[in-house]
């Protein structure tokens, strides 16, 4: 009699357990990178971060896939899709329009936009405020500047990129209206995004012309940015993730973009089932843009630019400075 | 004044970004004037890249990652020649299977070995090839002009710049005054006539290779820890064809080569100066426009002045020892 009571509790047991299974495996996110790759370092490892903490926190596995020439975008996503993927988040404004070809052919699925919109009941576009928090680190770039001019390096030329670049520029106007602004862009291709070589040749020809700190929105582009700032003793402002760290002592701090935030949501609402197609729009009210200040940048930001940079954070939040969108124009 | 510091500034700039590209037109000329087409070029600078960071990151030296990047690219030249010369298979497949081999091998080690995607790790600062200043470079640099080209021009690149612009007359010497190089351009001309003096062919070929996959090597290892400090995927970014589009236009010839590649690095650093900056008379140039520019320039050089290029007679062809 014991025995066939233990069987039967094992037998429970084995069953319970392979039904949680079953639900976890119900379950899964996917996201499709774009071409800077996951480890850029930069807009895309932020999303890896999100997807890796939501992985650790509910131990539900997630695909993912990097796109790496741009006739995979739609392949890809459509992959996700047929494969049983509930939500698949789609980095970057390049995959619009393999969003919107592959949520018509599966409108059970869930498609989450990063940096743009696409306009279907299934697809929930994230956008950000960039121009609000390029508009912070423009101050800092103008404070930190002793020269009077500073300089900015995008990667491949779209009305997103100008719109960091326009946020920058009335930053740093704020804090000195006669300031000199060089704007690099890296070029006008996809590949724009990892060429750290032609960034750093950017930078240095910024450099001699006299800027100090220069701004990099450009994915992996950038890392070529942030070390010719090193090497030439010069201060660089990094981009997307918190690059901070890359080079303590020449990175004066970085324009953070919760990408990483979006994607953790983004599954999470799907598991819950709390999951909204639509626009989310995040700004520095909500948290889904600001600056980073932590140890490796410390030493850099002194107090009164901490204080104004605060300050104007509050500003923005309330209306009392209006940052130009770029893209809204 | 302004105008003086701008020229210097740009010049100096050329100087920077032509490095690898001369290394890598001058490598294809040994390949090409032996007769081996070498597209491959792009490949084996790829693949000196990856090696030569992995490397100086593994030993935090900058001469090991030199060494490590050299022998990888002579291993591939090597490749190539082996399917080219030895069996005869036609160059240009063999060039791009090797492009597309490493093009995938590099992110696929780095990941394997690093655990950081397509690229490697920052390497350290004494890893790498770091500018050399010359003497008083610094306390000269504000009076004009001679001190101005002393300073900026001279002073202040890393070794490997130093070394292709010291490579230039010894690989011009090389081809045109020694014996070696009468019969490598020989073996490209008219391997029959080699062959009948009792030189193989084959090993003509190999050695030429060999100094092909050493050239390379250096202009690899400039990329990934000279200019910048890591290797990533496609890095190179297609700078290997442009140097083989430098070749053409130098007509397979050291000096005009040299010009040509000085050409297309002058127009790469002048369009980032001219990027957004309001030119009088005409305004602020699209982005679109000015990055065309090297380019157009390009087009407009080989259509309208250079003439027709020929290349080597040989090159290409395989050579067959008896019909």
């Amino acid at each position: 009699m014991k025995r066939v009571i233990v069987a039967a509790l094992a037998a429970v047991g084995i069953a319970v357990a392979s039904m949680t299974q079953v639900q976890a495996e119900d379950f899964t996110p996917a996201v499709v990178f774009d071409m800077g790759g996951k480890f850029d370092k930069s807009f895309n490892e932020a999303a890896f971060n999100g997807a890796e903490r939501f992985k650790a926190d509910t131990g539900v596995q997630y695909r993912d896939f990097e796109v790496t020439n741009p006739s995979m975008r739609e392949q890809a996503l459509r992959n996700m899709a047929r494969r049983g993927a509930q939500v698949v988040v789609a980095m970057g404004f390049a995959q619009a329009a393999a969003v919107e070809t592959v949520a018509q052919e599966f409108p059970e699925t869930k498609f989450t936009l990063i940096d743009m919109v696409v306009d279907l009941p299934n697809v929930q576009s994230v956008i950000f405020k960039e121009h609000e928090g390029s508009f912070l680190v423009g101050m800092a770039a103008a404070m930190a500047s002793e020269t009077g001019k500073v300089g900015f390096v995008g990667g491949m030329d779209i009305p997103l990129i100008r719109k960091f670049a326009l946020g920058y520029v009335e930053g740093a106007q704020h804090v000195n209206p006669d300031i000199e602004i060089f704007q690099n862009m890296t070029g006008t291709t996809p590949a724009a995004w990892n060429d750290p070589t032609k960034g750093g040749e950017l930078a240095r020809s910024q450099f001699d012309r006299g800027a100090d700190v220069v701004y990099a929105a450009a994915g992996g582009t950038g890392i070529g940015v942030y070390q010719a700032a090193k090497d030439a003793g010069k201060l660089a402002i990094g981009v997307d993730s918190n690059q901070n760290y890359i080079h303590p002592g020449t990175m004066l701090t970085s324009m953070i973009k919760r990408v990483d935030v979006a994607v953790y949501e983004s599954f999470s609402a799907a598991q819950d089932g709390t999951w909204q197609g639509g626009i989310q729009v995040l700004g520095l009210a909500e948290d889904g843009v600001g600056w980073a200040l932590d140890e490796h940048n410390r030493s850099l930001v002194s107090d009164e630019m901490e204080g104004a940079i605060e300050q104007a954070r509050q500003d923005i939040i309330a209306g009392t400075i209006q940052v130009t969108d770029y893209m809204a124009q | 004044m302004e105008a003086v510091t701008w020229i210097v500034l740009v010049v100096d700039a050329t100087l920077r970004v032509s490095t690898p590209l001369i290394l890598a037109a001058f490598a294809g000329m040994f390949a090409e004037r032996s007769g081996v087409v070498d597209i491959g070029l792009e490949g084996k600078m790829l693949g000196a890249a990856f090696a030569a960071a992995a490397a100086a990151y593994v030993t935090g030296s900058a001469w090991v990652g030199l060494l490590a990047g050299i022998g990888t690219s002579v291993a591939l030249a090597m490749v190539h020649a082996f399917a080219c010369v030895t069996h005869r298979g036609d160059h240009v497949v063999s060039g791009m299977a090797l492009n597309i081999l490493v093009a995938g091998l590099g992110p696929v080690l780095s990941l394997a070995w690093f655990g950081q995607g397509g690229h490697t790790p920052l390497v350290a600062d004494d890893a790498r090839f770091r500018p050399i200043h010359f003497p008083f470079a610094d306390r000269l640099s504000d009076v004009p002009f001679l001190a101005q080209i002393y300073s900026e021009i001279a002073s202040g690149h890393n070794l490997i710049v130093y070394i292709a612009l010291g490579m230039v007359p010894l690989a011009a010497w090389f081809i045109y005054k020694t014996r070696f190089g009468l019969r490598l351009r020989a073996v490209g001309e008219a391997p029959e006539a080699v062959d009948t003096a009792g030189i193989s062919v084959a090993g003509m070929r190999y050695r030429a290779m060999i100094v092909c996959g050493i050239l390379c090597g250096v202009a690899g290892t400039s990329l990934s820890i000279a200019q910048n400090a890591l290797f990533v995927r496609d890095m190179t970014a297609g700078m290997g064809y442009l140097a083989l589009a430098a070749l053409i236009f130098g007509k397979w010839r050291p000096v005009p080569t040299l010009f040509a590649c000085f050409l297309f690095a002058f127009a790469d650093a002048v369009q980032a100066r001219l990027q957004g900056v309001d030119v009088p008379g005409v305004g602020i140039i699209p982005v679109q426009a000015i990055q065309a520019l090297p380019y157009l320039l390009t087009v407009l050089l080989l259509a309208g002045f250079v003439g027709k290029a020929i290349p080597p007679k040989a090159s290409g062809v395989p050579y067959v020892k008896e019909r």
